[in-house]
């Protein structure tokens, strides 16, 4: 049976835009989602049936996600003061954002196993297919991530 | 703080409306792109809550409760594009004018028709049946003389059973010949409350 694009986006779409946040943070993540699920759209018929659908769209955005860090990168201008960024969606202080920003703080090998196997639920071997290393490393890194940020999350909490 | 619950932690910032505003914004981003192949959307009406669905060259689908939308949709995906989405806002001119209708403002459709789902002889039926005018009825006998195959009373009848834009395209304003409504997709109710309406005894 085929499955409606639209049942991909109902079924799938708060863990990617979970899998955006945590690797973007909340500013860039909903236009991650967004070209994630167009990029997705376009390849859609071509994906072979019984095929891994959550590790495909956690493929595309952690492609996705990397361009936009590229691109991050290349737009950013020294600015003389920093403009102080209002917290929306967070109460201020709550552990919500101490926890996503200490997620910001660990090296990339690291958030991406652990974003990738404890937020999207993916097995070590489609998180080590999807950033390209071995399932041995991406256990040891994710391991070593949540340690990292209960270390982190121990020391900021009073 | 155990591995366990990063995830959860992290899972509880996600809020549902936060998805449907994706979702729904996608169809718009889609269709600039050329990607929507099928977009559709539900409405409520007098004979219960609908399916539209169209594709660039009009609208494919109508379809009634009892058929089970998400069945409807795996359909549309098989046979036309499984590039199918929810695309409310794309949809909201037809069901504007689909709404019109029930409330006895619009007697007439300015949609284009895509009749791409059914072939042969069956879709020459549905052509005809588009020239019968709101409040009038027809035979299946006659229909199947309109469309030029006077014996093929049978086939026009499928044609109706089988018209996969119901309403748009009325099927619902044939009858049989001994003056008894015969069958609708929608439920004889259905088609009561559809002639009733076109007859001006109201919805």
């Amino acid at each position: 049976m085929t499955v409606p694009f639209d049942q991909v986006v109902t079924r799938h779409g708060a863990t990617v835009l979970r899998v955006c946040r945590a690797v973007l943070g909340p500013d860039h993540a909903e236009d991650a989602w967004s070209e994630t699920f167009l990029a997705a759209l376009r390849a859609y018929p071509d994906l072979p049936a019984g095929a891994n659908v959550e590790a495909w769209l956690v493929t595309i955005a952690h492609r996705k996600a990397i361009d936009h860090l590229r691109h991050v990168n290349r737009q950013a201008q020294p600015v003389a003061v920093v403009p102080e960024r209002p917290s929306s969606r967070y109460a201020p202080g709550g552990w919500e954002r101490d926890l996503w920003e200490l997620l910001g703080e660990l090296p990339d090998r690291q958030r991406h196993a652990v974003v990738y196997h404890h937020i999207a639920g993916l097995p070590h071997a489609d998180v080590a297919a999807i950033i390209g290393s071995t399932p041995a490393a991406v256990r040891r890194a994710s391991a070593d991530g949540i340690a990292r940020l209960r270390h982190l999350y121990t020391q900021e909490t009073p | 703080m155990t591995p366990k619950n990063v995830g959860d932690l992290l899972a509880d910032d996600v809020e549902p409306h936060d998805v449907q505003r994706l979702r729904t914004a996608l169809a718009g981003t889609a269709r600039a792109e050329g990607l929507l192949d099928v977009g559709y959307c539900t409405m409520p009406s007098p004979i219960g809550d609908l399916l539209v669905a169209t594709t660039p060259a009009g609208i494919i689908r109508v379809a009634f409760a009892a058929e089970d939308f998400d069945a409807v949709l795996a359909d549309l995906a098989a046979k036309v594009s499984p590039r199918v989405l929810y695309a409310p806002a794309q949809l909201d001119p037809v069901a504007k004018q689909v709404e019109e209708y029930f409330t006895g403002r619009r007697r007439h459709f300015e949609v284009t028709v895509d009749l791409s789902l059914i072939g042969g002889f069956r879709r020459e039926v549905l052509d005809e049946l588009q020239t019968v005018p709101f409040g009038a009825q027809v035979t299946y006998t006659e229909l199947a003389t309109r469309s030029g195959r006077a014996k093929a009373v049978r086939a026009a009848a499928s044609a109706c059973a089988q018209n996969p834009v119901p309403v748009v395209v009325p099927c619902h304003r044939v009858v049989r010949s001994d003056g008894s409504l015969g069958g609708y997709r929608g439920g004889l109710p259905a088609k009561e409350t559809l002639l009733a309406l076109e007859a001006g005894r109201g919805a």
